[in-house]
């Protein structure tokens, strides 16, 4: 547990990349293949079901610190984390680390927990406490809690593996995707030079894009480029090998079962294909807002009901295998043309829920610009500029793919309320209510809690302690006195909000501190914007 | 009685009419420590500790009329008796204790208890009334043992030497700054100050703190020098071009807010090195109940926290107001100057 310890602080004491990888690569070296298989896991964000109701620990922690329970909450509010706040308070430890292996912390101390009754866990719980120093305390309890999170990537994690093993980066990141257990003969497999990757399920890394921040003119000809709407629903990649089908989100979850439809109509794709594509609800040739889908997240069982009136698609974009073959270094042109030959030959009903949408149509860059014009009402967000002959790589590579976003929506609103934030901005006013105007009354409409400096926030932080009206437990009203510029990617009915509204990824553009709160924007402007919308 | 009572100006101590760290220019006023939010100037008259002189008349720019008393001696003024104990804050930080017609209060100003080399340990006075600070009034704020935090600097600072690096700790320049000059393994490489903590060190040394030999960044001509040394500097010279002269380098940034992990963040240095120089949550509890005060009042901090635990635990304690910052540690950190 103390390397792994060790480690977390090497990772959370540097920003520098190649620092992050010397010590993951450090750690790699020593430690065994099974500590190592629950290394990555934990690195690269997947994490066990919770262990223990975080309500029970928070209990046990102020009792064996001996401080009441709102004094522990208290303590809570200004750390904004849980595994940490209770490492804080625990009494001293005389611990100096322990040297068992991380894979014995997780499978016999931690995992187990789940089958325990109450006073056994509680006893198990205060004496790993007992047994771990304070950084320990804390990773543990992150573990414990399954809110274990580090300031890696899966790229990083992948480079420190690719520099132990000498085996390149492409096939650690395959072989990291999908679903396996955590133990050495995972980690001995996934640095075998000559293994045969036989799971079937597994997916493959999903080609992202930057978006644009040069002028459109500097990528060259754009007879070059391929130029798809950019749909907003869940980025997904749909398998079929060895007669069975897995359906992937970028998240890396498995998503098959909520998405029956498009299980069932994979089942007519031919053995040995890979489509990457967008899952949307769709009705009636057209795509619903995201709200829509918004519905079918999350849930594992889809009713009837939902299905029929939330029904979704997958949009192809391209097609990553085919015939069991890698299709990846090929041109996007002649992907793009087999993927089209492919779903144009299947069956009806598959072909229903296994779309395509042609790609955008321009002369020129000015007209492509034009035709961007129309993303609103279609309900895309822009478009994706792909060069035609480029491959489908891995991660976020600059060159050859690129969002062009369109711009959002923006209103000025006044902050009236203001909440601590979490994590990183604990113990700082960073999280915002704004309000718009309804017959001389501010209606509040959007939170947001992002876009501003770290300047900028520090002097909020200190508006909001200096013009503080009410205090609501970690909330606070204030004198409506600043204004900002919000920005939102899109608005739409709501019974939910006493402004009638509801808006899609609000954030703060910027700090509007020439504007008095008389200038604000009213509510009637938004609704206007809604039907604008519609 | 109410012996001290909050005003605009300060902390009122009527019967004596005089204040107590006053804000806003008055006829008389005491100080308990020099750092810039209890000591303003433009008073009349001054009574400062005699341990701290120096440091007073910096900060004063020697203005008005400024007499000292030494620890442990009394004056009277106006028929209230006026003694100074040691707050273990800073150099020369007091207790104030007045005594009116056998009530006895003390303001305590900014204290800690933890060891600090530069400076005489705090020492509690018996009183009837004592106002405490509570600037970490949390008990998520324990301090880590000097002699291992100081280990740790010292491993930090020697693997830098390792990598051919410059160590650079932003602390305050009144007070922490000469702590880590003093608890540092000096063996390790040479100890350079910016010009704010060297004009204060220089207060120091003459008042006979013993300090080990620094030497002002201003006066080096050749930047090798740097390589491998200590460079202590204000939290205000962070991220200016000031540090580019250092090359390559390692920094971090002495505070107590940094015992959390979001603050460290924030602070975007290398390393949070948790050292205070006010009192930890157990200090507070510790110098309370040492006093054997029938009455605490709490000001600047977590006020409302420490006089709800207090409370909690049948302690007579009330809530003081004051314009004592503390509260905002982010702003406070930012602007740069002092308070913890």
């Amino acid at each position: 547990m103390k390397n792994f310890s060790d480690l977390y602080i090497a990772l959370d004491q540097t920003n520098k990349t190649n620092e992050k990888v010397e010590a993951m690569v450090k750690y790699f070296q020593k430690a065994s293949a099974a500590d190592a298989a629950w290394a990555i896991y934990f690195l690269s964000g997947r994490k066990p079901r919770q262990i223990i109701p975080t309500a029970k620990l928070r209990m046990w922690a102020a009792e064996i610190s001996q401080i009441p329970d709102w004094l522990f909450e208290l303590s809570y509010d200004a750390v904004g984390d849980l595994g940490e706040t209770i490492a804080l308070l625990l009494p001293d430890t005389t611990a100096t680390g322990s040297e068992l292996p991380l894979a014995y912390w997780v499978e016999n101390r931690t995992v187990p927990l789940r089958g325990l009754d109450e006073s056994e866990q509680r006893e198990a719980v205060a004496q790993a406490w007992n047994e771990l120093d304070a950084n320990e305390r804390f990773i543990w309890n992150k573990l414990v809690t399954g809110s274990f999170r580090v300031g890696v990537s899966q790229l990083l994690v992948v480079r420190a593996l690719a520099q132990v093993s000498g085996i390149e980066k492409e096939i650690i990141a395959h072989r990291l995707m999908g679903s396996w257990s955590p133990n050495a003969d995972f980690y001995l497999n996934l640095l075998e030079a000559s293994s045969e990757d036989a799971d079937l399920s597994r997916p493959y890394p999903f080609h992202l894009a930057h978006q644009l921040d040069f002028s459109l003119e500097d990528l060259g000809d754009i007879k070059d480029w391929q130029a798809e709407w950019k749909w907003d629903g869940i980025r997904a990649q749909l398998i079929r090998r060895g007669g069975e089908s897995f359906l992937w989100s970028r998240g890396e979850d498995l998503v098959s079962e909520r998405f029956p439809e498009i299980t069932t109509a994979s089942f007519a794709l031919p053995d040995g294909t890979v489509l990457d594509g967008e899952i949307l609800p769709w009705k009636d040739d057209e795509v619903m807002a995201f709200a829509q889908l918004q519905r079918r997240i999350g849930r594992k069982d889809v009713g009837k009901k939902l299905l029929e009136e939330v029904p979704v698609v997958l949009l192809c974009y391209d097609l990553l295998e085919f015939g069991g073959e890698d299709f990846r270094q090929r041109e996007l042109k002649e992907r793009r043309a087999k993927l089209i030959e492919i779903l144009d030959g299947l069956p009806d009903e598959a072909r229903k829920t296994l779309i395509y949408y042609p790609a955008v149509e321009a002369k020129s860059w000015e007209e492509l610009s034009k035709i961007r014009d129309e993303s609103r009402s279609r309900r895309v967000e822009g478009f994706m500029l792909k060069r035609l002959a480029s491959p489908f790589r891995v991660g976020r590579p600059r060159g050859d793919w690129w969002k062009w976003k369109i711009d959002p929506l923006t209103i000025d609103a006044v902050m009236i309320y203001a909440q601590r934030g979490t994590g990183k901005r604990a113990s700082l006013y960073t999280d915002y209510t704004f309000a718009v105007w309804n017959n001389g009354e501010l209606v509040p409409f959007a939170k947001a809690y992002s876009g501003l400096t770290d300047k900028e926030i520090r002097k909020v932080d200190r508006f909001v302690r200096d013009n503080t009206l009410e205090t609501f437990g970690p909330v606070r009203s204030v004198t409506p006195k600043l204004v900002f510029e919000l920005g939102f990617e899109g608005i739409q009915k709501s019974s939910r909000h006493k402004s009638g509204v509801a808006v899609r990824f609000p954030r703060i553009l910027r700090w509007r501190d020439d504007k008095k709160i008389e200038d604000a924007d009213t509510l009637d402007a938004i609704h206007q914007m809604l039907e604008a919308e519609n | 009685m109410r012996l001290i009572k909050p005003t605009e100006r300060g902390l009122y101590v009527e019967p004596g009419d005089f204040y107590i760290d006053p804000w806003l220019p008055v006829e008389r006023a005491v100080l308990t420590h020099a750092h810039a939010d209890h000591t303003y100037r433009g008073s009349k008259n001054y009574l400062v500790s005699k341990e701290g002189e120096r440091l007073f008349r910096t900060r004063l720019y020697n203005e008005g009329n400024i007499e000292t008393l030494s620890y442990g001696k009394s004056t009277t003024i106006n028929g209230v008796k006026v003694s100074f104990h040691p707050a273990g804050h800073v150099l020369g930080s007091a207790q104030i204790r007045v005594e009116y017609k056998g009530e006895v209060w003390v303001a305590s100003g900014d204290y800690k208890l933890t060891f600090d080399p530069t400076c005489a340990q705090f020492e509690p006075v018996k009183c009837h009334a004592f106002i405490t600070e509570a600037t970490f009034g949390l008990p998520i704020y324990r301090w880590t043992k000097p002699e291992i935090l100081f280990e740790e600097v010292n491993e930090w600072w020697r693997g830098n030497v390792e990598k051919g690096k410059a160590t650079v700790i932003f602390a305050y320049s009144l007070g922490k700054a000469q702590r880590i000059m003093k608890s540092v393994d000096h063996s390790i490489g040479k100890i350079f100050t910016h010009g704010a903590v060297e004009r204060l060190t220089r207060d120091y040394r003459e008042t006979g703190v013993d300090l080990p030999p620094t030497k002002y960044v201003g006066e080096v001509a050749d930047k090798k020098e740097f390589i491998g040394s200590l460079i202590i500097a204000p939290p205000s010279a962070q991220d200016t071009p000031w540090t580019r002269r250092f090359g390559a380098q390692s920094t971090g940034f002495a505070s107590g807010w940094m015992r959390i992990r979001g603050a460290r963040r924030r602070r975007a240095v290398d390393r949070g090195i948790i050292l205070s120089d006010h009192a930890d949550w157990d200090e507070l509890l510790t110098a309370i109940n040492a006093t054997e005060a029938e009455q605490i009042w709490v000001t600047h901090g977590s006020i409302d926290i420490l006089v709800r635990y207090l409370q909690s635990i049948g302690k007579d304690a009330r809530p003081l107001e004051t314009k004592f910052v503390g509260d905002a540690p982010e702003t406070e950190i930012a602007d740069g100057e002092e308070g913890d």
